[in-house]
């Protein structure tokens, strides 16, 4: 009985002991939250029109901010504290059955919500509302897919680390821009051209990295990607500079123009003419586009090619003790990935109307990489998922107009823009799922060639690659 | 002649700047072989709290002395910025340590998006002019026609570079604490082993390395007299191409490169096109890690089996 009592109140001073740690760590965060917000956050520069710079204080947004990083850092501390259930140690558990069964059917299903997309959205919202829903999320989403499965291909199958992606986005896009405004070919036929130039741009970049690795290979297809963006600007003759390429042909339905004009697809078919009705248009497209990219990748690893780029990834020399030219699979790899990009760019281009090297900033290739690597890295669904995760967010980021309001009406403060926190969420959001998972969020990989029986393997078996 | 002094005063001073960004990333590639790109970032955020610290001091305490506030700038932004990277590295860094290799470099670019929208949020978008300051020249006629001039901002940031450099290379070199770091950068498992405590030799390195960025930031704000929430990324790319071009996880190498890429750039504008000065730097980028991946006094990697 004494004893009893005695282990608890041994508990209960421990619990209070931990308590004070716990505070005292989070005063600890407070104070290093003061410390970092203290000039930067606390004072605020701004210059008159005669260019000389004033401070405004701000004590109460460092006050706010404190208090979070009190209240965060003890909240982090009681969920560290928590009582541990024993789980045995798992290192490679096998997954189960749901899980598997999850694997076979999300796709079916999301590939049927993605066909009626368009239509769910009329539906529910009518056609007014449901533009901006089929725009930019619809196809702007699925942009990035397309652009994440590409990728894919060279850094999740073959394990090449390529910082420069968007390089070959703006080789297509630039393609179609010029065909199309120099020469008035049609975007049909510049479709395939605009891939077969960004492959070409792939094997003249891939040749000269083949001996690089790992994370010189990143940097110099970052150098490489930051070229093309800086010669894009500077030579104006060819390109426009940054004022970029516009009035971009709009894309074509099988020949009929899809503009408010006579002899267009509406008086072909005769049906009303409507803008939702290219917008629809547009959305299949890239479906299809991206569809067509994930199949020839899934038939691709059948091949002997695509076991090759997989056996690359997982040991470039054993794989070249086996006789595999490394050269020609890594090139294919660039070419193949760098031909849906191409593909993506010349899509992106007859979407806009508009190009300017503005929008292949090296941001952009980072996105791409965060999606492909929060996805977890060769697995498709996973890539897909993570795309609809971070670019849908960022344009859900838009929609805040309820905060502003909130901010006006509750806290009195009249220019509160919501929108202008997506980058900073953007970035915070890449930092913290990388954290919290950083297999991605898919962690089973289903191996293309097997024995007997296909069993899927978790993610941390799989290499990252030294290419 | 003349102009061939004058710019390689100006490329000597420019890449003054670069050296000093690019040891903070060729430290941290050493000891845990990663790309930090938050590190270009980082930098930009230095030159604001140099900034905003200057001027809390000469408007609102009333810091005549300029030599004094400069002073008081410098440390202040060293202590300040090595306290960002070090919770950077601790909240984004530190848990990915031991899991695979894309994970840190995700997380860092992550963490260069945030800290970049982060000062345009807090800060304004737009352009912040910085009070002039050191602004007497010295003028020299070497070639007779051509005007050389040196100007004291010049003079500063050579003097502090060197003194920096000196110092931060005599703590790598001859402490205790430069050792652990150094043994950390040849095999961490066996430092460990040892008794090093190999994450505080790595928040350590992440410390110095922000300290030397913030000291190009505060350089960088006095001499362009400009600062803006995007102005981490081309320098911080153009310190990172020093760093692989001197070898990367060299100390005296990075500032060799800072100097031949300061000087690359301000030549090629001289006596090419300003328009094409960054192609150039990533050209030779790429030409250095393709013909010369060790860089000029890095280490060849062997790769053992």
């Amino acid at each position: 009985m004494t004893a009893t009592v005695q282990k608890m109140d041994a508990a209960s001073a421990a619990a209070s002991g931990a308590v004070g740690t716990m505070i005292k760590d989070a005063v600890a965060a407070a104070l290093l939250a003061f410390f970092l917000c203290f000039p930067i956050i606390m004072l605020h520069a701004e210059s008159d029109n005669d260019g000389n710079l004033f401070l405004t204080w701000r004590p109460w947004a460092v006050f706010i901010i404190c208090v979070i990083a009190f209240a965060g850092r003890f909240a982090v501390s009681l969920y560290q504290a928590r009582p541990v259930v024993d789980r045995p140690a798992v290192a490679a558990a096998p997954p189960s059955a749901s899980a598997t069964f999850i694997g076979r059917y999300v796709g079916v299903v999301g590939l049927v919500v993605l066909f009626l997309f368009p239509f769910i959205t009329v539906a529910l919202l009518g056609p007014g509302a449901s533009l901006k829903w089929i725009d930019s999320y619809g196809i702007q989403i699925l942009i990035y897919v397309m652009l994440g499965w590409g990728l894919n291909i060279v850094v999740g199958l073959a394990g090449l680390l390529d910082l420069g992606y968007v390089a070959f986005y703006a080789v297509g896009a630039y393609a179609y821009a010029l065909l199309a405004t120099t020469f008035g070919l049609s975007f049909w036929i510049c479709l395939p051209m605009a891939g077969i130039l960004a492959a070409f741009w792939g094997i003249l970049l891939g040749f000269p990295v083949l001996r690089l690795r790992g994370d010189y290979l990143a940097i110099v297809t970052l150098a490489f990607g930051e070229m093309i963006r800086l010669v894009l600007i500077n030579w104006i003759p060819f390109s426009g500079g940054y004022a970029g390429i516009a009035s971009i042909p709009k894309i074509s339905f099988f020949g009929l123009s899809m503009r408010d004009q006579p002899g267009n697809y509406a008086d072909f078919l005769h049906i009303e003419y409507s803008p939702l009705h290219s917008k629809i248009f547009l959305y299949y497209v890239i479906l299809c586009l991206a569809l067509i990219t994930n199949f020839v990748t899934l038939r691709l690893r059948r091949l002997p090619i695509g076991r090759a780029w997989e056996a690359l990834r997982e040991d470039e020399i054993a794989c070249r003790s086996l006789g595999i030219n490394t050269r020609n699979t890594k090139l294919t790899a660039f070419a193949l990935g760098a031909f849906f990009g191409g593909l993506a760019g010349s899509f992106f281009a007859v979407r806009q109307g508009f190009i300017s090297p503005e929008s292949f900033t090296f941001n952009e290739s980072a996105t791409i990489l965060a999606i492909v690597v929060l996805g977890g890295m060769g697995s498709q669904i996973g890539v897909a998922l993570a795309a609809v995760f971070l670019i849908g967010g960022f344009e859900l980021l838009r929609e805040l107009e309820w905060m502003r309001q909130l901010m006006h009406v509750v806290f009195g403060i009249p220019d509160f823009d919501p929108a202008q926190y997506r980058g900073l969420l953007f970035g915070l959001a890449m930092v913290v799922m990388m954290v919290l998972r950083p297999r991605g969020f898919v962690s089973t990989r289903m191996p293309s060639i097997f024995l007997r029986e296909k069993k899927a393997v978790s993610g941390s078996l799989v290499k990252e690659g030294h290419g | 002649m003349g102009n061939f002094l004058q710019q390689l005063i100006n490329g000597l001073t420019l890449g003054s700047i670069y050296g000093l960004i690019a040891i903070g990333y060729t430290m941290v590639f050493g000891i845990i072989g990663m790309v930090n790109f938050a590190h270009g970032d980082l930098f930009m955020l230095s030159a604001f709290i140099a900034l905003l610290i200057f001027l809390v001091l000469t408007k609102i305490l009333g810091v005549t002395s300029l030599a004094l506030a400069f002073v008081i700038v410098l440390v202040a932004g060293m202590v300040l910025t090595s306290v960002w990277n070090w919770t950077i590295e601790r909240l984004a860094y530190r848990p990915l340590r031991g899991s695979f290799r894309l994970a840190p470099l995700i997380s860092a670019i992550g963490m260069s998006i945030f800290l970049s929208n982060f000062v345009q949020v807090v800060q304004g978008p737009r352009n912040k002019p910085v009070p002039p300051m050191f602004n007497e020249v010295i003028h020299f006629s070497a070639g007779g026609s051509y005007d050389v001039t040196l100007q004291y901002k010049q003079l500063v940031i050579g003097f502090v570079t060197a003194v920096l450099l000196f110092a931060f290379w005599w703590l790598v070199q001859k402490t205790a604490l430069g050792r652990a770091q150094r043994a950390c950068e040849q095999d961490r498992k066996m430092a460990s082993l040892l008794g090093i405590d190999v994450d505080r030799t790595i928040s350590i390195t992440f410390v110095i390395g922000a300290a030397l960025a913030a000291v190009a930031g505060v350089l960088y704000m006095m001499y362009y007299g400009v600062v803006n929430f995007s102005d981490g990324f081309l320098p911080g790319v153009k310190a990172f191409t020093a760093a692989v071009l001197g070898g990367i996880g060299s100390l005296p190498g990075a500032v060799l490169g800072g100097l031949l890429i300061g000087l690359i750039e301000v030549f090629w504008s001289s006596y090419f096109s300003t328009d094409y000065k960054d192609v150039a730097a990533f050209a030779i980028l790429a030409i250095t890690l393709i013909f010369m991946p060790s860089g000029i006094l890095g280490r060849p990697e062997i790769e053992k089996v």
